[in-house]
């Protein structure tokens, strides 16, 4: 499975962080929010945006955690002294006391929750702050339930189109801009950023950049209907120099079939139900309504993040993809066994 | 104060009248009339308020069932056990119920039954439109049941964004049932509000002004002026959504001038209130138990009640934390944020107050206030995993996750479900003159605790790794299924501790022991008088020298004399001072209630499949109201003979 | 005692019968292959035919009690460009939809064929493009549009700008033959 292959290559950038987490994880005793790693994780962060928010997030843990402790602490003390006790009756000055204490409480808790807002204004600026430089930008456009991916490019040639896969070169601040085709859906790659919302009629920007080379995968966080678990999609971050290299393959149409097996199988795909949803460049293969089909192959998932991108799994998707993904907007397919493996064969030629 | 009350002794009629002739007077004019019908046209508070909240029990379990179908199906990665139409449907079911037919429903049914005790008084005020606003609910609650066992479940959330929820993205009537759902239960909701509102200000007893209010009841008020202040948008929002999709406006439609913001801005300005219209009457439950198990009075009555109010004003101020994935500009997340973490120090008072209580008193560890330590321990980390959804950048991340799942199931069961339960065990022997048994109670408590926090704890990890909230399944791939695993056996034990529960009231209402008037000598009025309470209450009206009547007060402390027993009628006494102003008649039963709520039924039902059941249905409505305005004959002696010159009033000073 | 019986009896009776009409209204029928309407007709060019007529069953469309077929055929009219001809049904290059008028019939399998066979001046074939559920679904869609399907089962209006009204409110239009010479 590519994602599990992914996974080991994870690793962190925060050096410095790494000792203020580990003394969070021992202070808190909560060794449980340590084990956070992975490749949708917002404790892993591959990217500035990412980093800051979740320096914020071991912040706020440390100090929630010290506070929820000295809470406890204190309530169960003066549940078992006042246990111990015999008299009912206050101590003379009990109620001065009581109340210089709580004045006291509330005063600290005021002070804890304005540092805590500082941090997370900072925070918030920075991460709202824009980039003077001219980024890369990317439009990625939510469907029910895949995601349609737009690089932009001054030369109209240049522009790219794919689905559910986003390439970026590492260390670049990378713009995206967000929008919708039908319901509200949510842009998340946790490693990298927080979320932001989809919604029809807007258009959301997001600043990423991812630190070190890797794929991070993200989800659809706003719920969008049936398949809204099956909404996924990959973040590629790789040097300026590969990502470069993906771009002009990506840019060129697809490669004619270089036998007849898969002539056949292009032939399969413009004669039957594909060509009504999906654009192959390089054939006559060109309605938007489902993801572009030019560089499938190259791609690691099928069906938004569903299944990996196998010969059988594509086979079986195309079929009935209905079994995957119920309610999804593929219908079945009823094809020969033959006319499915050479449909299989040439789709999976398109690298 | 004694001023007060010879005056309304001097004022009355019948004051020589001897006690027993009294009681069976006011027993035959305060009683429920027999028979269905005669059951059906109750109203008695306490009749209503005991069926209110059976039933919201009965939706908090079907709620529950739908959480453990749920929890079965995310066990594991890629499970087929419930396909993604069912589930959606469930999810929302689930939300739906716990929120609109459970959560809002019991806390204002206890209100509705302890209310009118706690300020001393013989009825809730309008006590037709108490009976009204019950089959309301009820049948809002059965029709959204109805139609989701006939496969038309709300299925798009239990805040229902559109576009999703709109008419081109939810065909068939869904949608439609849930918007309609909402009316009834707003409906009912505000009604409640408002008669709560007028029992607290106007039919306290003498003596009882606003400075001894019981906390339970200032909790109430509080809950009551914010239900007032947030139905109404959402009954604006939920309107808006159903003339979309019936006929074609375009209120969320953005190509048309429309914006699906607006449904969450309206949504939200409603939904986080809900939030605190749940909790603050946990609140208030919280410190009747702990004032009553610890012996003494709540520490810091003043700094609890502004800080309900505070919690109050400040809960309409923060709706935007709900929508910071979309795009809010930098100055208005600063400002949520603010006021996010603001609200944090109401809470802080009032938990600081009962730990002070608790150490300056002596605990009693009875089931109750068990339950209100597992509250402290549940809701302090609730509310501190709400401090980190305050900030933008952490929300960013964690928003719509299973961390957000976590967090508002710390703050509503920790907030409200437990300090509810200890107020069940509190309040059960008032309600049945029985305890439950304190055994079954504390397996039903550890259970519960460790259930819960086994169910919820893992979570906020979840949350983290990357698991968004409302997936109907998950890849195996994403390591998620260990945790969940975990959340599901959490999920069961919860099961286990609420059957527990269930066991107990079935067990004790027959065999329990028996409570007498006081079994846990607390201080407030509903203690005052027999358990179960009699039709009328009390017998004579209380007067009140402090916050803590039954504890404070001499033997000899006057009651009022001189209302008359042979007609409903109660005393109206002053907002402020709760000095005796008038006396009123209240209404009796009647069955034009349970038709008017029928006709108004049929009217909203209808009006899901064509706007002509609008003008159509609105005609038995009318009848219906009508008939339940119509004056007797009877009705109108009464009120005459009820009416006095103002002649007499010689001695007002 | 058995008068409350046949009561009980009626209203579960009531009750099974709303639960299927709600039940098939409100099903998502997904991933099906209902059998295609006989299209073995071919395309009539003429009205006139010598003889008695032929009788013919009428076939049923499951699809026009399901809320969710039709809306799915509202997608499908936009996925595969419908409008393109027919402008959202008020018509433009292709003939109108959401009329009274009928060139080649109103019933489901006659719209069935002119998708699958396609028409004289225009009308594309969409024979093995199309699977037979989705046709299905866009008869039920295009019915919809003159108002021929009830109320409750069809579309509410759009999330764009309003073309058209929304099928639901769209008053029933009662079919009536157009000889084909009249389109355009």
């Amino acid at each position: 499975m590519p994602l599990l292959l992914l996974t080991g290559s994870a690793r962190r950038t925060a050096k410095n962080w790494r000792a203020l987490r580990a003394y969070a994880g021992l202070v808190v005793g909560l060794l449980f929010f340590t084990g956070c790693r992975g490749v949708q994780s917002a404790v892993d962060p591959a990217g500035p945006q990412a980093l800051r928010i979740s320096k914020l997030w071991w912040t706020m843990l440390i100090v929630c955690s010290a506070v929820f402790i000295i809470v406890l602490a204190v309530l169960l003390y003066s549940v078992f002294r006042a246990h111990r006790r015999n008299r009912v009756a206050d101590e003379p000055g009990t109620e001065q006391r009581l109340t210089r204490t709580i004045s006291g409480a509330v005063l600290v808790t005021v002070v804890i929750l304005f540092g805590l807002l500082i941090a997370s204004a900072l925070t918030g600026r920075a991460l709202s702050s824009q980039p003077e430089q001219d980024v890369l930008t990317i439009e990625v456009v939510g469907h029910q339930w895949w995601w349609e991916v737009q690089y932009d490019d001054p030369l109209p040639v240049r522009t790219l189109k794919t689905a559910n896969e986003i390439h970026i070169p590492t260390g670049q601040v990378v713009m995206l801009k967000l929008t919708s085709h039908d319901v509200i859906h949510s842009f998340w790659a946790p490693n990298l950023h927080g979320k932001k919302d989809l919604i029809p009629g807007h258009v959301a920007l997001i600043w990423i950049q991812a630190d070190r080379p890797g794929v991070y995968r993200g989800q659809c966080a706003e719920f969008c209907g049936a398949q809204h678990a099956h909404m996924a999609f990959l973040v590629v971050a790789e040097s300026p120099e590969r990502f470069a290299d993906w771009y002009e393959k990506q840019l060129k149409p697809a490669a004619s079939p270089a036998d007849a097996a898969l002539s056949h199988g292009q032939q399969v795909f413009l004669t039957s139900r594909c060509v009504m949803c999906h654009t192959i460049r390089g054939t006559t293969a060109a309605a938007i309504s489902g993801p572009d089909l030019t560089h499938l192959a190259s791609r690691g998932t099928l069906a938004a993040g569903t299944l990996p991108n196998t010969p059988d799994h594509l086979g079986g998707w195309v079929v009935n993809s209905q079994v995957a993904k119920p309610g999804n907007h593929m219908p079945p397919n009823e094809l020969s066994p033959e006319d499915l493996q050479s449909l299989v064969s040439y789709l999976e030629s398109l690298h | 104060m004694s001023q007060a009350t010879k005056t309304i002794i001097r004022k009355g009629t019948r004051v020589s009248m001897d006690d027993e002739r009294e009681r069976q007077r006011l027993e035959q004019t305060w009683r429920t009339p027999g028979g269905w019908l005669g059951r059906l046209s109750s109203v008695d508070h306490k009749v209503i308020g005991k069926r209110f909240i059976i039933t919201a029990f009965i939706f908090f379990l079907l709620g529950g069932i739908e959480a453990v179908l749920m929890r079965i199906q995310l066990a594991r990665p890629e499970s087929r056990l419930i396909g993604p139409d069912l589930y959606n449907q469930i999810f929302t079911m689930h939300g739906t119920t716990m929120m609109f037919l459970f959560a809002v429903p019991v806390m204002e049914a206890m209100a509705v039954y302890l209310v009118p005790l706690m300020v001393g008084t013989r009825a809730i005020a309008f006590p037709r439109l108490n009976a009204f606003s019950y089959y309301i609910y009820l049948f809002g609650g059965i029709f959204l049941y109805v139609m989701f066992l006939l496969n038309t479940g709300p299925d798009n959330g239990w805040f229902s964004y559109v576009p999703l929820a709109g008419p081109q993205y939810a065909p068939g009537k869904r949608a439609d049932v849930w918007a309609q759902l909402i009316t009834f239960t707003e409906v009912s909701a505000l009604i409640v509000a408002v008669e709560l509102v007028v029992t607290i200000f106007k039919l306290r007893a003498p003596g009882m002004s606003l400075n001894r209010i019981p906390m339970f009841v200032w909790a109430m008020l509080v809950t009551s002026f914010m239900i007032i202040f947030a139905m109404p948008t959402v009954a604006l929002d939920s309107t808006c959504l159903i003339l979309d999709r019936l006929v074609s406006t375009h209120f969320f439609n953005q190509a048309e001038g429309g914006d699906p913001l607006l449904w969450q801005h309206l949504f939200w300005f409603f939904g986080h209130p809900e939030v605190y219209i749940i909790f603050i009457p946990a609140l208030g439950m919280v410190s009747s138990i702990i004032g009553t198990f610890t012996r003494r009075p709540v520490f810091g009555y003043l700094a609890l009640v502004l800080s309900l109010i505070a919690t109050a004003f400040i809960g309409f101020g923060l709706w935007v934390h709900h929508m910071f994935a979309t795009d809010v500009p930098q100055l208005g997340q600063s400002f949520f944020t603010a006021a996010s973490m603001m609200i944090a120090v109401p809470s802080g008072v009032q938990v600081f107050c009962w730990i002070a209580t608790l150490w300056a008193g002596r605990p009693i560890f009875k089931t109750p206030l068990l339950f209100v330590l597992g509250f402290f321990f549940i809701f302090i980390l609730g509310g501190l995993s709400g401090v980190m959804l305050a900030s933008v950048p952490l929300d960013l991340q964690v928003h719509d996750t299973f961390f957000v799942v976590a967090h508002f199931h710390y703050v509503l069961i920790g907030g409200a479900v437990f300090p509810l339960f200890g107020g069940f065990y509190y309040w059960f022997p008032k309600i049945t003159g029985r305890l439950l048994n304190e055994t079954l109670g504390k397996w039903n408590f550890w259970l519960l605790l460790i259930g819960f926090n086994l169910t919820f704890f893992p979570m906020h990890q979840l949350g983290l790794q990357g698991m968004p909230r409302r997936v109907y399944t998950y890849l195996p791939e994403m390591g998620w299924g260990g945790l969940n695993l975990l959340a599901t056996v959490g999920g069961l034990i919860m099961t286990i501790s609420v059957l527990l529960f269930i066991i107990n009231v079935f067990r004790s209402r027959r065999s329990g022991e028996p409570a007498g008037d006081n079994p846990w000598g607390a201080s407030t009025l509903e203690w005052a008088t027999s358990s179960p309470p009699q039709n009328y209450n009390f017998l004579y009206i209380p007067t009140v020298a402090g916050r803590d009547p039954l504890w404070e007060q001499a033997e000899d402390q006057p009651v009022v004399t001189g209302l008359r027993s042979d007609i409903r009628e109660v005393l109206v006494t002053y907002t402020l001072d709760a000095e005796p102003d008038h006396r009123i008649k209240f209404p009796n039963p009647s069955i034009w209630p349970l038709l008017a709520a029928i006709a108004t039924t049929g009217l909203f039902i209808g009006s899901i499949f064509t706007p002509w059941a609008v003008p159509i249905g609105a005609v038995p409505v009318t009848v219906t109201l009508i008939g339940w305005f119509w004056p007797t004959a009877k009705g109108h002696r009464e009120q005459l003979a009820s009416e006095e010159q103002p002649a007499e009033a010689e001695d007002q000073p | 005692m058995r008068r409350a019986r046949d009561q009980l009896t009626a209203l579960f009776l009531l009750a099974l019968i709303l639960a299927l009409i709600a039940c098939e209204r409100e099903h998502r029928r997904i991933g099906e292959s209902p059998p295609p309407a006989a299209t073995t007709e071919g395309v009539r060019q003429s009205d006139l035919q010598p003889g008695e007529p032929q009788p013919k069953a009428a076939i049923e469309n499951l699809y026009e009690k399901n809320a969710y077929a039709v809306s799915e055929g509202k997608r499908l009219f936009d996925w595969y460009n419908c409008s393109g001809c027919h402008s959202h049904g008020g018509g433009g290059m292709g003939p109108p939809l959401m009329d009274a008028e009928w060139i080649y019939g109103s019933n489901p399998e006659n719209i069935y064929s002119t998708i699958v066979e396609g028409r004289p001046n225009g009308m594309p074939s969409f024979r093995d493009k199309i699977g037979s559920q989705e046709i299905w679904e866009l008869v039920a869609y295009v019915r919809s549009l003159s108002g021929l399907l009830p109320k409750d089962i069809s579309g509410g209006r759009d999330d764009h700008m309003a073309a058209k009204p929304a099928e639901q409110s769209t008053p029933r239009e009662k079919p009536v033959p157009k000889p084909a010479e009249h389109s355009q």
